[in-house]
Parts: structure tokens; sequence; C-alpha cells
């Protein structure tokens, strides 16, 4: 499984350098959003729970755009023609995501902390990322592939992915607010909660996605 | 001991929701013989094709290609069949190399092998451009290479010769062809197609099955 | 048929809403600190509850559903979606109204069950425009059923969540534990909790039997006038 998810993988990272669909789309919409928010709240600087949630609401809205495009250009009955486990196929595009989604936080952050951040960046921030990113490639993929063979895929996704990402966001943004500054919290609860969260959707991931597979 | 045959459906049933698309098809295919599959547009030709190469599970009735049944034992199917449909299923942004390099991965086939069939289907200098820069007869080429790229033992062809002039057609009859030796399924619009056993389709359900007589399949298309 | 034990089932259903009415106006005290509008409490909580519920054994209904691939494990769920879905909406109403009679707001964010229960419904009510927007009946069962695993697993994960979140600064009446309770109160909150169960199967029973012989008439209409149509 791990050989034919990276086949797809691979092939799904050239498309993207070849095509540049996913990744500058999502770091544009990041940046756009920021000055949103510079206009929206008239404000220079955020920080602390502000701060924390205007970042953590803009990185999953951004989300939005990747799980979209995920299965756009997939020609899937060549895959699914192959002798291969089908979870690979969930494998492969968590995976992608996951890379998308680091890929434009190593520009976002930054970004936020150029444009709109008064406390200067704390790289302890880095943990909770990965932490998160692997909750919302988990999920993205899943929603992706539910919203697939829906007529209205752009519609379904953004309704279907931002209640399942509200524990991602609650966790993340509550784990951040130290580190902008804000009152001090509990680290190791909310890392403890994205854990388990991972843990709950790679697992349902990988019990449900055959299903949506199959015909 | 005589070989198994190669294709088995007795009663087969699919549908699309109340809609039945294919009901009560029912032959028997030895391997190595090709069976023709003709019927007007809409007489559910295709739908045969993507259940017999598990991409759609039947609804009704049994099916057993290759020995094994559909669909419970359908990952042994695949892999064994090569499918070559209305669809290229090939990547329009990678090249030609690229497309088949990806197909041999998946199917743990040596990309020496793909190399070697780029040049079997005459694209050997053109195997580098994308595909979307390919003409329609350079695609289905390089599609028919997809479909035998792990040496299947039964081909589904969805009208493998549209978009290809004479001299290409040639060209992938050692591969899809009945000079390949693999066991066949071709659907056609042409009743003149060659094939050992011919199956009729009208409306989802089957009409005739015999030996191809080209003016009682032309009745199918009236 | 379900139909032979739809009667019964409602014949007790009606009593065990008459019988918690009863006891609910009649012999639960006043709550001491809030008073009469705390009785609100007797409906809000058990339909939460129950709806809760609903939303996750039609997560088990759809596994069975995809296990065995009968397409009535996926109705069951469907119906049980459906019916929560419209218990929530009497959730959020009540705890709407309670919280602007208990604390002076039409929506307190301090709630955590609550606010819960809002992330919950508002994720089950994409459940609607998923499943309508397949067309292929059987492929609409699989989707629709795979949504009521993935939300199913996703209902408790959401509640350890906003629980952790929150910061209980309101002093509440419902503990999760039933031990702050007075006996009446409890007594009565368990009949009103099996009453509202009942309701919940009755109404999911009623729907499944009209649903199927709305079916049994289509296919019959189809039938006939497949029989017109080759005479």
């Amino acid at each position: 499984m791990i050989r034919s998810a990276g086949a797809i993988l691979r092939k799904d990272l050239r498309l993207e350098v070849r095509t540049k669909e996913s990744v500058p789309a999502m770091v544009l919409f990041v940046v756009v959003v920021y000055v949103l928010f510079h206009f929206g709240l008239d404000r220079d600087t955020l920080s602390g729970d502000l701060a924390s949630g205007v970042l953590w609401v803009t990185l999953l809205l951004s989300a939005i755009l990747g799980v979209n495009r995920l299965f756009a250009a997939e020609q899937l009955d060549g895959i699914l023609l192959a002798p291969i486990d089908r979870t690979a196929v969930w494998l492969a595009k968590a995976t992608a995501l996951f890379i998308y989604l680091v890929a434009v936080q190593i520009v976002a952050i930054p970004a936020f902390a150029l444009l709109l951040l008064g406390p200067g960046l704390d790289p302890g921030i880095v943990p909770i990322l990965l932490l998160a990113d692997i909750g919302l490639a988990a999920t993205g993929a899943l929603v992706a592939g539910l919203a697939s063979e829906t007529r209205a895929r752009d519609l379904i996704v953004p309704l279907l992915l931002l209640p399942l990402l509200m524990p991602v966001l609650i966790a993340a943004a509550r784990a951040t607010t130290p580190l902008f500054d804000g009152p001090d919290g509990d680290l190791g609860r909310w890392l403890g909660l994205l854990g388990l969260y991972d843990l709950v959707f790679v697992l349902v991931s990988i019990a449900v996605f055959d299903y949506l597979l199959e015909d | 001991m005589p070989e198994a045959p190669a294709l088995e459906l007795d009663g087969l049933e699919r549908h699309y929701g109340d809609r039945p698309a294919l009901s009560g098809v029912s032959l028997s295919l030895p391997a190595g013989q090709t069976l023709g599959v003709f019927g007007s547009n809409g007489a559910g030709k295709s739908t045969l094709l993507r259940v017999l190469a598990t991409l759609l599970r039947p609804h009704g009735g049994t099916a057993r290609v290759l020995g094994a049944e559909l669909p419970k034992e359908a990952w042994k199917v695949r892999g064994r069949v090569g499918y070559l449909g209305h669809e290229p299923l090939l990547y329009p942004q990678l090249s030609a190399e690229e497309n088949l390099a990806f197909h041999a991965r998946l199917h743990g086939v040596a990309p020496a092998r793909a190399k070697e069939l780029i040049d079997q289907v005459g694209l050997a200098l053109r195997a580098n451009d994308p595909v979307r820069e390919l003409s329609r007869g350079m695609i289905q080429r390089l599609s028919a290479a997809r479909a035998v790229l792990h040496d299947p033992l039964l081909l589904l062809l969805d009208e493998p010769r549209a978009g290809l002039d004479p001299a290409a057609a040639d060209l992938l009859d050692p591969l899809i062809g009945a000079a390949s030796g693999r066991t066949r399924v071709v659907v056609s619009h042409d009743p003149a197609t060659p094939c050992d056993l011919a199956l009729g389709l009208r409306g989802g359900s089957q009409v005739s099955l015999g030996t191809p007589d080209p003016a009682k399949l032309r009745e199918l298309y009236t | 048929m379900f139909g032979k034990r739809l009667l019964p089932l409602a014949i007790a259903t009606a009593v065990g809403i008459g019988l918690t009415l009863a006891l609910v106006f009649f012999y639960a005290p006043n709550d001491a600190d809030q008073g009469f509008v705390q009785k609100i409490f007797y409906v809000h909580v058990p339909m939460a509850i129950v709806a809760l519920f609903g939303f996750m054994a039609a997560g088990i209904m759809a596994v069975k559903h995809l296990r065995t691939g009968d397409q009535r494990w996926d109705m069951r769920s469907y119906v049980a979606i459906h019916m929560s879905i419209i218990l929530g909406v009497g959730v959020l109403v009540t705890g709407s109204i309670w919280a602007r009679a208990a604390w002076g707001h039409w929506w307190v964010w301090d709630e955590p069950q609550l606010v819960s229960f809002l992330i919950v419904f508002l994720l089950y009510c994409v459940y609607y425009p998923l499943r309508f927007s397949i067309e292929d009946r059987e492929r609409q069962a699989r989707y629709s059923s795979v949504f009521a695993i993935v939300a199913g697993a996703f209902v408790p994960l959401n509640f350890i969540a906003v629980r952790l979140a929150e910061t209980f600064t309101h002093p509440r009446v419902l503990g999760t534990t039933a031990g702050g309770m007075p006996g009446s109160m409890r007594f009565t909150f368990i009949v009103a909790l099996i009453s509202m169960t009942l309701l919940f199967i009755t109404l999911m029973k009623l729907e499944l039997t009209s649903k199927r012989a709305s079916d049994q008439l289509k296919r019959l209409r189809r039938k006939l006038e497949a029989q017109a149509a080759s005479a």
C-alpha cells in the first residue's frame, strides 16, 4: 500500500509543480484575508487570542481551496483498475494535502508575523502547526472523497469541512494564544486534543474510504 | 482438462437508480477468443465493459471473469484485465512517458516496459511531450499502450479504432488486435468487426448471441 | 411489517407523554433559583440526549448498511438522522428560551453542551445537501452511510473539545451527575427521558412505514404502466 500510495503522491506533486493550481492560490488567499482582517478589525497589530483566532480561521479557510482541488485532476478509473489497496488513494491524497499545507504555512506564518503580529514569532508554534496539519489533511482528504461525486462539490466541501474542523480550531487557537503574548494556558491539554483528533480521523478514514471508491 | 472459460456470465444485471442498464446477459467465452459486442447508443455496451473491468459492480446474476467471481473476487481480476474505454485515463499535464511510468508503478511493472511500449506505438519522438499536446489518434495509441502495460490476459476494448488512421490501427494490431493472442471483448459500431462470438444488445437486454453475421447485426442499429 | 407494532407503541408514547406532563406540572418541585421556567429542562435535556443518541445510532445503522449492503439499514440511518435533526431544532429553541429566562440572553456561549450541540447540528444539516446531490441511488446510500459514520465518530470528539474549551463560569443546575438533583426531580426527568425515547422510536417507525408504503406504490404504478404499455 505504501508503494502505490507513493506512486500516486509523486504523480500528484509533479502535477502540482507543473500546473501550480493549489499552493500558490492558497498562499495568495491567506495574504488577502490578512489584509481583509487588517481593515475589517481596523488594527495594525494583533496579539493574544485575537491574533491566534485570525491566524487559524484564515488557515482553515485556505485549506478549503486545497481540498476542493484534491480530486479535480484525478483520473480515478485508471487507479482503480490497478491491483492496489484502495486506502492508498486516501493516504496519497492526505499526504499531498499535508505537504501543500506545510508549504503554504512556510510563507503564510512569516507573512502573518510581518503584517499583523505585534509580538515576535515564537518557534513553539511549529509542533502545533504540524499536529493540526495532520488532522486537517486526514479530514480534508476524506471530505474531498465524500464530495467528489456530488453535483455541488464546491458547496459541500466547506459546509462539511468547517464543522468537522471545529475541534482543531479550538485546540490550535488555544494552544497558540500564549505564544502571541496571551495569558498562559495548558499547552499539553491542547496538543493532546489535537493528537486525539488526528488519531480518530486517520482511523475513521482508513475504515470508510474504500466505500467511497467502489461502484 | 479443458481450460475454464475466460468469461462466464449468467443473467448479468446492472441498473442506474431504477433504470436497468443491463439485464439478462448470459454467455461463455473460451480463452483466446474474441467477443464482439454490438448495439446502438445506450444499448448497454459500455456498461457491460465497465462491469467486466470491475469498475461497476453487477447488481444481479453471476459473472466470472478469468475464473474469479464478481464482485467478491474483483481484486483477483484487477491487474489481469486491460481496459481501453472512451476516456484515455491519462493526465494531460504529464508526458507520455510519465503517464506510462505512473501506471507501471501502480501495476508493479518495470519502467523499461513503458519505454518499450512507447516505441511500439510509434510515439518515441513525442515521449517527453505533455499528453495535452498530442493529437487524438496519438492519445488513443498511448492509451492502448497503457491498457496492455501489465500484459493482461483479457482485453476490454471500447471502439479501439476510434480516431485512428489505418496505419496507426495496424500499429496497434499486435498489441490489442486478434493477433495479440489475448482473450478480447470488443465493443463496436461496425457490424463487420471480426470476432468469434457476437453479442447483440438492445435497451440493455441480450437480443442475440452466436456466430457473427454482419447482415443480422446491422438490424441492431435500426 | 412495521405497521403492526406501531399502534401499541403509539399508545405507550401517548401515555408516557401524558404522565410526563402531569409529573412536570404537579409533582416536580419548582427550582429554588430559577423557579417555574426551570421546568423547560424536562423537555430540553431529554430531547438533546435522544437526538445525540439518534445521531450515533444512525452511525451504527450505517455501519450495518456498509457491512451487509442491505438498503433498509441506509433508510433507517437516514430516518434516524432526520428525526434527530427535527428534535435538534427543538433543543436549540428550548435552550434559547431557557437561556433568556435564566440569564437574560437568547444565546450563551459558555454553556458547553449547548455549544457542542450547535456544532453537531450544523454538521448534520449538511447530510441533506450531500444525500440529495447524488443521483445514483446505490451510491447515494453508500456516501450517506460514510457521512453518518464519520459524523457519528465526530459527536463525542466534539463534546470533549468544547468541554475542554469552556471555563464553566456559570453555575449550572444540571450537572452531568444526577446526584445534585432531588429525588422527585430525578424521577420526573427519567420518566421524561423514557417518553422522549418512545416518541423518537414511534416517529421513526411511522416515517419508515410511510416511506415503505410510498415505495411500494411507486413500484406498483410502474408495473401497471408497463402492463398498459405492452397491452
